[in-house]
């Protein structure tokens, strides 16, 4: 369960600070489904990035699992990121050099599981998101839908309690967004996973939960 | 999972990867071939100065050439009476004589200065030697008749004056030769020092310290060859016959010595120079004492010109010496800078794919991997490349040694030795070789030494030390600015 408390997150740009989080509460509880939505530049992103250790409040605290994420030194909070936190991002973010495969076990990498298991796992995951039999394939080689499915897999290969995912349908059509929402609404359900999923699109809000909106640094909802 | 990505940015940025190790390369290349090419330049200037010194030997002790005294004459002057050699059938004259003396430009001095150099502190060693000129005149000349003025002289008119006859085309013509050559007088008695330490035998036997006062000889293989002599042939020096006793090789290859060596109290009685000696050759105990003895040979023999194996160094000037210093100077500073490019364009390269890959890099701390992994990641590529430059430098630095050495170019030695040695300097005797002496040995130098690139194992592995640890450093700098980006600012950075 995620508690945050009186958060606030600013951004110094030219000589001019930005107030991204101002001074937010919100709890979450384990194995919901959230959908954040809201304006450009209301802060969607950074709080996703909050909670999911990859940046540090200014004030307040990140609770999870009883942690707080605000406090806990980089070493930690990385070892957070590789145990308990999983990712989908909207470019996808694969690395073009390795295979899906290969993509996928670079999630296994930091929890220091051995070859034969990575590459078990890892095509067990593409298999779960339909893609066993593209498992060789560099990310140039796959659809923009493919990609998506390969990072979903990715994420979901260390089997994490929380998965964050910052505009997942972002890039895709709306044939290949079903797709792609599909897959992660299963695997929400079938797993308990915690879904937090910022986005723009109202129909991938629709099929979430609890719908938040971020505006100037407040959330609502 | 390190080998597979490693091998697969590698793969991917092959560009960059062949940019980083071609520069590399050429840095190790240019380290190697310059320092083979420096070690092979320092070789032959030990070997030059080898030829003209004798293995082992430290110092000289030379004379100062005199100026003929007044009504002396010239040397090489040869007289002939009228009933001189042997007269023919066809009314011609043979002769053939034979000169022996000390050569132009060159001093004999009392030998008393080789006890007096023995004598002097840090002395290891001190041997003497009489370096000379053999000419030899031989040929057919014309039969001189005085005739009688009252015309007694049967077949002859009478009026007085000369009539010629003979000689080589039977109407008074000539036809005569002169050869000549160096020979030295070596002591016997004196071990490792002096001009034959520089030679191999390699027909017959050495001299001997049996060998003194005798009528023997031991020839330079080049000398015998051009003369079609061998062991147990004779050769006449100075009126005296001489037995061959041995063949010996120079083992300098600028061809520095003399024709013939022969026992030192010999060549003394043949040159009608007993107690003189044209060279000490002189061995220090120990190199830190070579300056010291120096100052005090000087002072021990005032009228004796001394010099070390440093000083000759100094003044075997020409390309070798040029080639020597524009090699220290140029070569090392140019593989220095090429070496330091090499480390600028593999940091840069590093760094700039290190920045292009920053999402990478972002999603890789975004999913749990430490600074330290990310670090090696980099650093491992770099290590590789720079692994891939060390190998293709090896390689061309070995193909550019073996060019070098298959075009074995040739320095020449010498030039400014005359003067920089008292002003002595060689001189080319008549149809022979160069005069005797140091100098004259020095002189003989100067036609050229052939520059064999040397491999020099531990520059190697500095070199490639260097390399690769320029790899390693641009690697570790590149992962390391990597690693110390915030992941969400990395990420950021796509978005």
């Amino acid at each position: 369960m995620y508690e945050l408390k009186n958060v606030t997150k600013t951004y110094r740009k030219g000589g001019t600070t930005l107030t991204a989080i101002a001074g937010i509460d919100l709890t979450i509880p384990d194995g919901q489904m959230v959908a954040i939505q809201g304006p450009t530049g209301g802060g969607k992103s950074t709080l996703l990035q909050l909670l999911g250790a990859l940046e540090r409040p200014d004030s307040g605290a990140v609770g999870l699992r009883g942690e707080d994420l605000a406090k806990l030194p980089d070493g930690r909070l990385g070892r957070v990121r590789a145990e308990t936190i999983g990712f989908v991002f909207q470019c996808f973010n694969l690395i073009p050099t390795l295979t899906a495969r290969e993509n996928v076990e670079t999630a296994l990498v930091p929890l220091g599981i051995g070859t034969a298991e990575r590459r078990e796992r890892a095509s067990a995951a593409l298999a779960q998101v339909g893609l066993a039999e593209r498992a060789d394939h560099h990310p140039s080689e796959l659809s923009g839908g493919q990609q998506q499915r390969v990072a979903i897999a990715r994420a979901l290969v260390k089997e994490p309690s929380v998965l964050l995912a910052d505009e997942p349908t972002g890039n895709l059509d709306e044939g290949t967004r079903d797709e792609v929402m599909d897959i992660l609404e299963g695997l929400w359900r079938d797993r308990g996973l915690t879904l937090i999923i910022v986005t723009h699109d109202s129909a991938v809000a629709a099929r979430a939960e609890r719908r938040l909106t971020l505006s100037a640094g407040t959330v609502s909802g | 999972m390190f080998a597979t990505y490693l091998a697969r940015e590698l793969g991917k940025r092959r560009k960059q990867t062949a940019i980083i190790a071609v520069g590399l390369a050429l840095a190790v290349a240019l380290v190697m071939i310059v320092s083979a090419i420096s070690a092979g330049v320092r070789d032959a200037q030990a070997e030059a100065l080898e030829a003209v010194y004798g293995v082992g030997t430290d110092l000289t002790v030379t004379q100062a050439a005199t100026a003929p005294t007044e009504g002396g004459g010239p040397q090489m002057q040869f007289d002939f009476g009228g009933d001189a050699g042997t007269a023919t059938d066809e009314g011609s004259r043979e002769i053939s004589t034979s000169r022996l003396e000390v050569a132009r430009g060159t001093t004999a001095f009392d030998a008393s200065a080789v006890d007096t150099a023995a004598g002097i502190d840090g002395v290891a060693a001190a041997a003497g030697s009489l370096t000379l000129q053999s000419t030899t005149f031989s040929g057919e000349l014309p039969t001189f008749t005085e005739r009688p003025a009252d015309g007694s002289m049967p077949g002859m008119p009478g009026g007085g004056g000369f009539d010629i006859g003979g000689g080589a085309d039977g109407a008074g013509g000539s036809s005569f030769g002169i050869e000549s050559m160096t020979v030295t007088g070596i002591d016997l008695g004196a071990d490792g020092i002096g001009p034959l330490t520089s030679t191999t035998v390699t027909d017959g036997r050495a001299l001997e310290a049996a060998d003194a006062g005798a009528d023997v000889a031991v020839l330079d293989s080049d000398y015998a060859t051009t003369a079609s002599l061998a062991v147990g042939d004779t050769i006449e020096l100075g009126g005296t016959t001489l037995q061959v006793v041995g063949i010996a090789q120079s083992t300098a290859t600028s061809g520095a010595g003399a024709d013939a060596y022969i026992p030192l109290g010999t060549a003394q009685t043949l040159a009608d120079l007993d107690g003189q000696v044209t060279t000490v050759y002189v061995q220090a105990a120990s190199a830190e004492s070579i300056d010291a003895i120096a100052t005090d040979l000087a002072e021990a023999l005032p009228e004796a010109t001394v010099n070390t194996q440093s000083e000759l160094a100094s003044t075997v000037s020409g390309s070798l010496s040029s080639a020597s210093s524009l090699i220290s100077n140029l070569g090392t500073w140019l593989s220095a800078i090429v070496l330091a490019a090499a480390f600028v364009i593999a940091i840069l390269f590093t760094v700039s794919g290190v920045t292009r890959r920053t999402r990478e890099f972002g999603t890789l701390k975004a999913i749990g991997w430490r600074n330290s992994r990310i670090v090696g990641q980099v650093a491992g590529e770099s290590l590789v490349t720079g692994a891939i430059g060390v190998v293709a430098g090896v390689v061309i630095g070995i193909v550019g040694i073996v060019v070098v050495n298959a075009i074995s170019p040739t320095i020449a030695v010498g030039g400014g030795a005359q003067q920089g040695l008292g002003g002595q300097g060689g001189f080319a005797g008549p149809g022979g070789r160069s005069a005797p002496g140091a100098m004259g040995e020095i002189a003989q130098a100067a036609a050229g030494v052939t520059l064999n690139a040397v491999v020099t194992p531990s520059v190697i592995l500095i070199a490639v030390g260097f390399a690769l640890l320029g790899a390693v450093l641009a690697g570790v700098f590149g992962g390391w600015r990597a690693a110390c980006l915030r992941p969400a600012a990395a990420l950021r950075t796509v978005e």
